[in-house]
């Protein structure tokens, strides 16, 4: 009889304590903004079978996303690179899948969930010296994107994709989560204002016309070699016959 | 002297020659030069190419000696290109850009300098090409070869000094890359480096001495080449191919002066015209978008210009083999950028001897002769291209792979494999179509022109008629014999279509009536496609 009132006894306590530190599935929920919820929703649509129920990602097929922060959203999403078309070397511009609205509620999930970096503050993104810039640029980002941002191919299919059609935020964006083979940036490597001269270089450079005539891609030597060829060569070759003929 | 000497000439023109004459003693060898005779081939105007485009580079270079400061001294940039202004840079590439963006011209002038240089080495392997399929280089003509051949090493060597000038990121990576070359030497490739460049890398006078190099030395040799090459044209008299009249020891062509030396004038403006257009339509080397060097820095798709690139791609296909003999390392680095261009140059230079020993051929040869009727020679050219197009190819192989979605690793297997597989492929396929050229040459004088005319005899076989291009005999069989000459294969090359109406935009003439031979029975036998005289059938 008292062993089965110990036992009643326990149970109660078990019950009681359970019910008092067990998680509470609706209060968490409710920890989420609205905007948060409906960018859960569109994750468990859209990106859940590669990033994993909780955000802890699901092994050969995409990474945790946990504490990747919104600006990672905003450069992989934004961009079309996500969600991926299929399973290559690397995720490729493309047109975007979700519209701005959906993108935001998507970062508002994603950052509630470990926080990461954030989008830059309000303010021009360019407000940077446009010649240390340059310096950074050759020094950071050149090696793989070329000296005029042009893009360059990396190992196994992978490339560094050409800066041509990246506006202000997606340079800011990129250096902040280092998508795929790019490494990260963070504040402590380039501060704020060095990553806005950067962009202020990038963009100058594209936004300047050619002083020397048409660019040729501005990719270096190679293009040049075509052009001698396929254009010098062959005119010459061609006015050789035709003196040559005329007597 | 003649005793009985021409009366004094009259007009001023030719007072102020005889002048000239009794004090010069020049109008002999003024008259022999301008009545040399050049023979008529499109393909004997390839060299010329390079000769003008020398003279154009020889022009904008002393224009861009005006400006440009060969000094590696550290200034910061005060110029109008703003991206780069408050940038600590050397003087040489601060001229550089000077000379882009603040001297009048200036941009225009090395614009038109660099393509020309391109123009100028491609211009010469083009020529090494004509010189080589023809057989040109044979007995007594050896010396011009290999003279050619100096050329073409002396014109990439050239190339490069001045791609290292300007001293900007990418003409800095190139000097890296050429110390690393040389230091790979075995025993002396160190201390050569350091004697080069005067101590470690980069040191502070290369770009000084590559510049006495570029605009002293180099176009001295080369000019004194260029003199010796053509030269030696005037001495040995220049080849042509076999054809009606033209023998071994004659020389069929229009003369110096005036047709071929207007031609000539013509085709340098063309030439001119063509590297102008060039330099103020496409932008070539844009140095103020490299930024100034930095040991540290480099930029993806630092590429070489076109002539160095085969070296470029054969340093990306070589596997990355670590020697060692007697504690002494091999870097893998020194097999294709010294050895390899090292054998090739050789080959390259000695082909006129290897051949002759080869064929034991030791007679003296002015005409040419068409690649199909060597086909060995011809499949070893095809198979030596193959080759230089692999590692070619490959030296841009990282921009092939962005470029087209490729992957890189990719494209190093494919120049890997390909370097092996492909040389040998084009040996046969060149060889086999040599052949079957010849062939059809041999049929077309046995058998006839193709006149596509189609008979239908009584008897209901169709047979379609052939117009020999000789007598033929009994069994309506040609008898010309092949002279290394072209043979007719279609009508209109014996007349069939008859003469083109003059005009360039509208006829400025009344079209000719027209006239068919293979319907002239008069003057004619017609063949049947079984090769009978048509008038057995009778």
């Amino acid at each position: 009889m008292s062993s089965g009132l110990a036992l009643l006894l326990a149970l109660i306590a078990v019950g009681g304590l359970y019910s008092a530190t067990a998680p509470e599935s609706t209060a968490q929920d409710s920890g989420l903004s609205v905007e948060a919820m409906a960018g859960q929703e569109i994750y468990e649509n859209g990106c859940i079978t590669c990033h994993g129920r909780n955000l802890q990602g699901v092994e050969d097929q995409g990474p945790s996303l946990i504490g990747v922060g919104e600006a990672a959203v905003y450069f992989q999403v934004g961009t079309g690179r996500m969600p991926l078309a299929q399973n290559e070397a690397q995720a490729q511009r493309k047109t975007p899948a979700y519209d701005d609205a959906e993108v935001n509620q998507l970062m508002a999930y994603i950052q509630a969930n470990g926080g990461g970096p954030t989008l830059p503050d309000e303010g021009d993104l360019r407000e940077g010296e446009l010649a240390e810039g340059g310096e950074l640029f050759r020094l950071n980002c050149a090696s793989c994107h070329n000296f005029a941002g042009r893009g360059g191919a990396l190992s196994g299919g992978k490339n560094a994709p050409a800066l041509t059609e990246s506006t202000d935020l997606d340079i800011y964006t990129a250096m902040l989560s280092g998508p795929q083979n790019m490494p990260v940036f963070g504040d402590n490597q380039l501060t704020p204002e060095q990553k806005r001269s950067i962009i202020n270089y990038v963009q100058t450079l594209k936004e300047t016309a050619d002083p020397g005539g048409a660019g040729i891609g501005r990719a270096g030597p190679v293009p040049e070699g075509l052009v001698i060829w396929v254009v010098g060569i062959t005119v010459c070759l061609v006015v050789c016959v035709w003196v040559g003929s005329r007597a | 002297m003649s005793t009985s000497a021409p009366a004094r000439p009259a007009t001023p023109i030719g007072r102020a020659a005889s002048g000239a004459d009794e004090r010069l003693t020049i109008a002999g060898p003024l008259r022999r030069t301008l009545n040399k005779v050049f023979p008529d081939h499109w393909s004997f105007l390839l060299g010329e190419i390079a000769l003008y485009t020398f003279v154009i580079l020889l022009l904008t270079g002393t224009y861009l000696t005006f400006f440009f400061d060969a000094s590696m001294e550290e200034v910061v940039y005060d110029g109008s290109y703003d991206p780069l202004r408050g940038v600590e840079m050397s003087k040489a590439y601060a001229t550089s850009l000077d000379i882009s963006f603040d001297v009048r011209g200036g941009l225009l002038m090395r614009q038109i300098h660099h393509w020309a240089a391109l123009l100028f080495v491609a211009a010469i392997v083009v020529h090494l090409m004509r010189t080589f399929f023809t057989g040109a280089f044979r007995k007594p003509r050896e010396a011009n070869w290999m003279i050619g051949v100096a050329l073409l090493v002396l014109g990439i060597l050239e190339g490069v000094f001045g791609y290292s000038l300007p001293d900007d990121l990418l003409s800095g990576t190139g000097l890296r890359i050429i110390n690393a070359i040389i230091m790979s030497i075995p025993v002396i490739g160190t201390w050569t480096a350091f004697a080069i460049f005067g101590g470690e890398f980069p040191g502070e006078v290369i770009i000084a001495r590559f510049y006495i190099l570029h605009v002293l030395l180099i176009p001295g040799i080369l000019l004194a080449l260029i003199s010796a090459h053509l030269l030696l044209i005037v001495k040995n008299k220049h080849t042509q191919f076999p054809g009606p009249g033209r023998t071994e020891d004659n020389v069929v062509g229009k003369r110096f002066f005036p047709v071929f030396a207007v031609k000539s004038g013509g085709f340098f403006m063309v030439v001119f015209g063509l590297t102008a257009a060039l330099g103020g339509l496409v932008q070539i080397n844009p140095i103020w978008l490299y930024g100034p060097y930095n040991p540290g820095l480099v930029s993806a798709g630092s590429q070489p210009d076109w002539y160095v690139g085969f070296l470029d791609g054969s340093t990306r296909l070589f596997p990355p083999w670590d020697l060692y003999i007697f504690g002494y390392n091999i870097p893998p680095l020194f097999w294709p950028t010294i050895v390899m261009p090292g054998i090739l140059f050789t080959l390259l230079a000695l082909y006129p001897i290897i051949e002759a020993k080869l064929t034991k051929d030791t007679a003296h040869h002015n005409l040419l002769q068409r690649p199909r009727d060597v086909p060995v020679r011809t499949a070893i050219g095809a198979m030596a291209l193959a080759f230089y197009t692999v590692l070619w190819i490959s030296g841009g192989n990282d921009l092939i792979a962005d470029k087209f979605n490729i992957s890189l690793n990719a494209m190093t297997w494919v120049g890997r494999i390909g370097l092996i597989v492909l040389p040998p492929i084009a040996y046969w396929v060149a060889y086999r179509l040599c052949l079957g050229l010849q062939q059809h040459d041999r049929q077309v004088l046995e058998h006839g022109v193709e006149t596509g005319i189609i008979r239908r005899l009584p008897h209901g076989e169709f047979i379609e008629v052939h117009q020999p291009l000789g007598p033929v005999d009994a069994h309506g069989h040609g008898s010309l014999q092949y002279g290394g000459a072209p043979v007719p294969k279609r009508m209109n090359h014996i007349g069939g279509l008859g003469r083109a109406v003059k005009g360039f935009f509208t006829p400025i003439e009344d079209a000719a009536p027209r006239h068919d031979p293979a319907l002239d029975e008069e003057r004619q036998v017609e063949l049947t496609g079984s090769g009978r005289p048509k008038d057995t059938e009778a």
